[in-house]
C-alpha cells in the first residue's frame, strides 16, 4: 500500500515512458507528456497486476491528470482542448 | 438461445457478439455459469439502465443549487441521495459540469468504459475506434460532425476513462426553461447530451 497522495493536486507529473508486455491502462498516447494532477481518486488494485493474475495486485492512488492538447499533439489550432486521465500512481513520476 | 442484450446490437457488433459468445460457451462448459443465469443477470441489469436515470440526476442538479455542489464534489454519494446506489455501486461517478465557456466530453480511448446503469447501453458510434481516438485528438471537430457547433472561444476538456471512474455531464440548462419542473426538465435531457456530444 501506498501512504496517501505522493502527487498533491497541481503537482506537474510525467507519464511514463513504458513500453510493458502486460495489459495496462496507461495510453500509450499519454506516455511521456506532462500534465497536472487535478483530482486524486480513492486507491484501487493495479490492473496490470490483476490482469496477470497476482494475488495481491498493488493498491494505488488514482490520479486524474490534466494534459494540454498541445502538449500531447502540436500547437496547431485543433489542439485548444485538454485531456484529462485517471492514472494509477506507478504510472506518474515527479516532473521539473 | 438468444440473450436480451442481442437486441441492441447492430450489424458492425456481429464479429463482437460472436466472441462474446464464445466466450461464454467456454465459462458455460468450465461449469462457472450458465446460459440461464447470464440472461437472468442481464435482464435484471437493463431493466434498471437508462438515461432516465441520468436525466432525473441532471435535472436536480439544474434545480438545487446545493445538490449541484455535492454532486460535483462526490457523484456517487449525490447520486445515492436519490436512490442510485445501486446503479453506482460497481464504480466511482465522477460529474462534470459545462458552462458558458467550458464544455465537457466523455470517451474511453481504451475500451468502451460507460455509465451503463445511468445511460442505457453505449451507443455503438461511443465504441468505434473512429470516436475513440479523434475524440481526443480534436473533439472540436468530432463535435462539430454531431452538430454540435461550439464556439471558438468555448474550452474543451476531454476526459478519458481510463480507470474505475465512470463520468457523466451536467449539461448548461436551456434558456426559457425556468417555468419547468424537474420531470419535465428531465424529458429535455439526452444521452448525447451527458456524454458532451450534445448540448442537451
Amino acid at each position: 500500500m501506498t501512504d496517501g497522495v505522493r502527487f498533491p493536486l497541481g503537482s506537474r507529473v510525467r507519464a511514463r515512458t513504458i513500453d510493458p508486455d502486460h495489459h495496462t491502462r496507461l495510453p500509450r498516447y499519454l506516455r511521456g507528456h506532462t500534465g497536472e494532477v487535478v483530482a486524486a481518486a480513492a486507491p484501487e488494485p493495479l490492473p496490470d497486476d490483476v490482469a496477470r493474475g497476482r494475488a495481491e495486485p498493488r493498491v494505488e492512488t488514482v490520479y486524474a491528470v490534466r494534459f494540454h492538447g498541445s502538449e500531447l499533439w502540436g500547437s496547431d489550432p485543433a489542439s485548444s482542448h485538454t485531456v484529462i486521465a485517471d492514472l494509477w500512481e506507478c504510472y506518474l513520476e515527479e516532473a521539473r | 438461445m438468444t440473450s436480451p442484450h442481442q437486441h441492441h446490437e447492430h450489424h458492425e457488433d456481429v464479429p463482437v457478439a460472436a466472441r462474446v459468445r464464445r466466450l461464454e460457451e467456454r465459462l458455460i462448459a468450465a461449469g462457472l455459469t450458465t446460459d440461464d443465469e447470464i440472461d437472468d443477470l442481464l435482464t435484471r441489469f437493463y431493466a434498471d439502465a437508462s438515461p432516465v436515470n441520468g436525466a432525473r440526476i441532471v435535472a436536480r442538479a439544474w434545480t438545487d443549487e446545493q445538490f449541484r455542489d455535492r454532486l460535483l464534489a462526490d457523484g456517487s454519494a449525490a447520486a445515492a441521495e436519490l436512490g442510485f446506489g445501486p446503479q453506482t455501486s460497481d464504480y466511482q461517478l465522477r460529474v462534470v459540469a459545462n458552462t458558458a465557456d467550458r464544455h465537457n466530453v466523455i470517451v474511453c480511448t481504451l475500451c468502451s468504459c460507460y455509465p451503463l446503469s445511468l445511460l442505457g447501453p453505449s451507443p455503438s458510434w461511443y465504441r468505434s475506434l473512429a470516436y475513440r481516438s479523434r475524440t481526443v485528438r480534436e473533439p472540436r471537430a468530432v463535435l462539430a460532425e454531431f452538430g454540435l457547433n461550439l464556439p471558438a472561444a468555448t474550452g474543451i476538456d476531454v476526459w478519458d476513462s481510463t480507470s474505475e471512474i465512470r463520468y457523466l455531464v451536467v449539461p448548461v440548462r436551456p434558456a426559457g426553461t425556468d417555468g419547468l419542473d424537474q420531470d419535465e426538465l428531465a424529458a429535455l435531457v439526452t444521452r448525447n447530451g451527458m456524454i458532451g456530444t450534445a448540448a442537451v
